[in-house]
């Protein structure tokens, strides 16, 4: 017997080596294309995107495929997410195209991170064709270009349209000076006893917030170069003020101080609220992923005071440098056709708008142009016919936004510095006595030292 | 005795000793002898396990511990020796961290750790229904802890119209500000974790109070005990091992809490509910490129090794009054 109980944990041993060393191997022999075509893995929507958008994409990689039969487009859910984003980073299996926010693009093109593709944009010949401001967020010190600005936003103004007409307001005059902003916030309060105006406070976006507002009213963070720190300035001060006023004397902020980007959002979906500052582009999200009722939506510029500017913000097209010359070249081919064309060729661009409205996406969100205004406004006349959000209700933002001067959000631990600043916002809103001096002296003592 | 045992133990001693002492720490030495008595199979049962904990937790561990020692963006690596000690224990955020967490143990500790013990005394004593009261003091473990503080949040509403707020309005209070407001944040925090966990804690306390025997009661009786002298010099007593295990695990979760602050207020208003464990976080996560990876894991290693001397001094020190 015990021979016998011997050899069978042997046994056991055995197969389980056996099998262990078969699934390693045959984990390690995934992937891989046999038919000669390049495989081009390219991100496409965050996971949980709705099957329209899949559709629409599924439309637009026929085309491409169409047009070049040797490569092969595999789509992968991508969503920029710091922790994600990292962890895919050091595995190696973030797609071979996919998108940063500016605000991260200087720094992982400083670290080695992102292929450079100066070349390949001259080569396609729109190199001087970018909005310069926009430009800059993908160049490094030597003027290399590491990608290709795809889109981008200015921070707007957004409002509720029914709560303008419930407080006796007209919804096609939005506010255009911050006293009117407290004006109008104070009447909405008062007769529809929602928050006349609120801001962003959490995970961040309390600091960014708080930048845009001050930049409105020429107050910046860091002198140019990024190396000293300024936050103790006027406009972060009147900001804060600005702040303190509507909600300790005008109590017209409501009572929710713990809103970020996506609970901002559903509250002024749920028409909790008048009106707050976030992306030109919001419209698509506030729609698509928040419910809201197109009726109700309003779009309108930041009021800009002392030679305010206006923030702006987005996204770049980026290769990881590890791609082979032949993945890379598809890479840029992708990248030009997907992103670009639709900026620059009139059928693209409508077959683009075209894809996208039929499968009930959004077209027509007003967006800051990464080219020049004339060609951005003639891709416009371009997809005229498939434009399906209301561009009226958006007139405000339309007509002034070119305006307010662009500028780019904090060049360095611009992250970092916004989430110094979140308390910040936070103590102002959350107590009366709040001492805005001493709370700004603090952060810029902590900003100078992260800056170094 | 063994054949193998006698042949060793024979020729040289002229008294055959009683062979149960010595002979298991030769059987030892012979690595045939443990095989034949099962210790490879018991190896072999034991592989898988040992297998999935070297990889998923102590290698892990170990790695941790040397990326406290690193600073790293998960891609290159530098060995920085003990700066993100420094860069932490010299961060101003963390003194508030630690005392936000010492106040959220110590609010635990004084409302939420007697109250499950004073329920399941309550629930025992009662004749009937006694399986529905143990499901409905349950019931809020059940619920997913995410899915309990989104509720929560919506009871927290700082309008008049909130839930906690127009109960208080019935009773003639002002609406309260809850987790809106940087001083009344924290205890809001411990109202709920207190309704979260008190379920599971009862359960343990009604199943001990199984095993008080008794006979101790009815002496207690006999000798003209009321019900609160019942309590407490029968069942506090006999429940004291329970007890002292329990205040241990509380303490070390209510050190480590990080959901609540994480999902009802971020840390704010104003930092007034950054605790510790979400500090790490912050300092992982909170730039959307890492990069802090070093300075997170050297507060973990903190945070670990101080509840590791706390448990092994609160053992020692009551190691005799919870034994006797």
């Amino acid at each position: 017997m015990k021979g016998k109980t011997m050899k069978s944990p042997t046994k056991v041993i055995a197969i389980a080596a056996a099998f262990a060393t078969v699934a390693s191997l045959a984990a390690c022999s995934g992937g891989g294309a046999s038919d000669g075509k390049i495989e081009l893995r390219v991100a496409t929507f965050p996971p949980g995107a709705d099957q329209a958008a899949y559709d629409a994409f599924a439309t637009q990689e026929a085309q491409f495929e169409k047009k070049y039969p040797n490569i092969d487009i595999i789509g992968v859910e991508y969503e920029w997410e710091g922790p994600t984003f990292t962890a895919q980073l050091a595995a190696g299996s973030l797609p071979d195209v996919f998108t940063v926010p500016f605000t991260d693009a200087k720094t992982l093109l400083e670290n080695g991170q992102l292929a450079d593709v100066t070349e390949e944009i001259e080569k396609l010949g729109y190199a001087d064709k970018f909005n310069p401001i926009i430009l800059d967020a993908v160049k490094d010190a030597d003027g290399h270009l590491f990608g290709f600005p795809r889109q981008a936003y200015a921070l707007g103004l957004q409002y509720n349209r029914d709560l303008f007409e419930q407080a006796g307001l007209d919804p096609n005059s939005p506010p255009t000076t911050w006293d009117e902003v407290r004006e109008y916030a104070k009447q909405i309060a008062e007769k529809t006893g929602k928050a006349g105006y609120a801001t962003m406070t959490q995970n961040n976006t309390g600091g960014w917030q708080l930048t845009a507002q001050a930049a409105s009213r020429g107050g910046f963070l860091q002198s140019d170069d990024g190396t000293t720190s300024t936050i103790a300035n006027d406009g972060v001060k009147a900001t804060l003020q600005f702040f303190h006023d509507l909600r300790w004397e005008d109590h017209s902020m409501g009572d929710n101080f713990l809103l970020d980007w996506g609970s901002i959002n559903q509250e002024f979906a749920a028409g909790n609220i008048g009106m707050y500052t976030s992306g030109s582009d919001l419209y698509t999200a506030l729609v698509r992923d928040f419910s809201l009722d197109p009726a109700v939506y309003g779009l309108t510029t930041i009021p800009m005071e002392d030679g305010g500017k206006v923030l702006g913000g987005g996204d770049i097209a980026v290769l990881p440098p590890s791609l082979d010359d032949a993945t890379k070249d598809a890479a840029v081919k992708w990248v030009d056709w997907y992103y670009m064309q639709k900026l620059l060729n009139e059928d693209a661009a409508a077959a683009d708008a075209k894809a996208l409205a039929d499968s009930g996406q959004a077209v027509g969100t007003p967006v800051l142009p990464v080219l020049d205004q004339a060609t951005y406004e003639e891709s416009l006349t371009w997809i005229e016919p498939y434009v399906n959000v209301p561009r009226e209700q958006m007139q405000g933002f339309i007509d002034h936004i070119f305006e307010q001067t662009p500028v780019g959000e904090p060049k360095s631990h611009t992250q970092e510095i916004y989430a110094l600043l979140d308390p910040v916002v936070q103590a102002v809103l959350t107590d009366e006595n709040a001492d805005i001096d001493a709370l700004l002296a603090q952060a810029d003592t902590d900003a100078q030292a992260l800056l170094g | 005795m063994t054949a193998l045992d006698e042949r060793r133990a024979s020729p040289q001693r002229p008294r055959p000793r009683p062979a149960a002492v010595p002979a298991p720490r030769r059987r030892d030495r012979s690595l045939r002898g443990w095989v034949r008595r099962g210790g490879l199979v018991t190896l072999l049962f034991a592989a898988p396990m040992i297998f999935v904990f070297t990889v998923y937790s102590w290698w892990p561990i170990l790695q941790s511990l040397w990326m406290s020692f690193q600073k790293t963006n998960l891609i290159t690596y530098q060995f920085v020796g003990l700066d993100n000690f420094v860069n932490v224990l010299t961060d101003p955020v963390l003194g508030r961290a630690v005392v936000n967490t010492l106040y959220f143990a110590l609010l635990a500790l004084i409302f939420g750790f007697p109250l499950p013990i004073f329920m399941a005394v309550l629930m025992s004593e009662v004749k009937r229904l006694k399986g529905f009261y143990s499901a409905l003091a349950y019931l809020p473990v059940v619920v997913p802890p995410v899915v309990a503080i989104l509720l929560w949040q919506f009871f927290y509403k700082a309008s008049p119209t909130g839930v906690f707020n127009t109960v208080l309005g019935w009773v003639g209070i002002p609406p309260q500000p809850w987790i809106q407001d940087a001083v009344q944040a924290m205890p809001s925090l411990v109202l709920e974790a207190t309704w979260a966990g008190a379920g599971g804690s009862i359960i343990i306390y009604l199943a001990a109070l199984l095993s008080v025997p008794p006979e101790l009661y009815d002496a207690a009786e006999v000798d003209g005990a009321s019900i609160w002298h019942k309590i407490w010099h029968v069942t506090l007593p006999q429940l004291r091992g329970v007890i002292f295990i329990m205040l241990i695990l509380q303490v070390i979760a209510t050190a480590q809490v990080f959901l609540e602050p994480f999902l009802f207020t971020g840390g704010g208003p104003n930092n007034s509910t950054v605790t510790v464990l979400l500090l790490i976080y912050r300092y992982a996560f909170e730039n959307s490129l890492g990069g802090k990876y070093g300075e997170a894991t050297a507060l973990s290693v903190m945070l670990a090794l101080f509840l590791a001397a706390a448990s092994f001094l609160y053992f020692k020190a009551t190691q005799k009054w919870s034994t006797d």
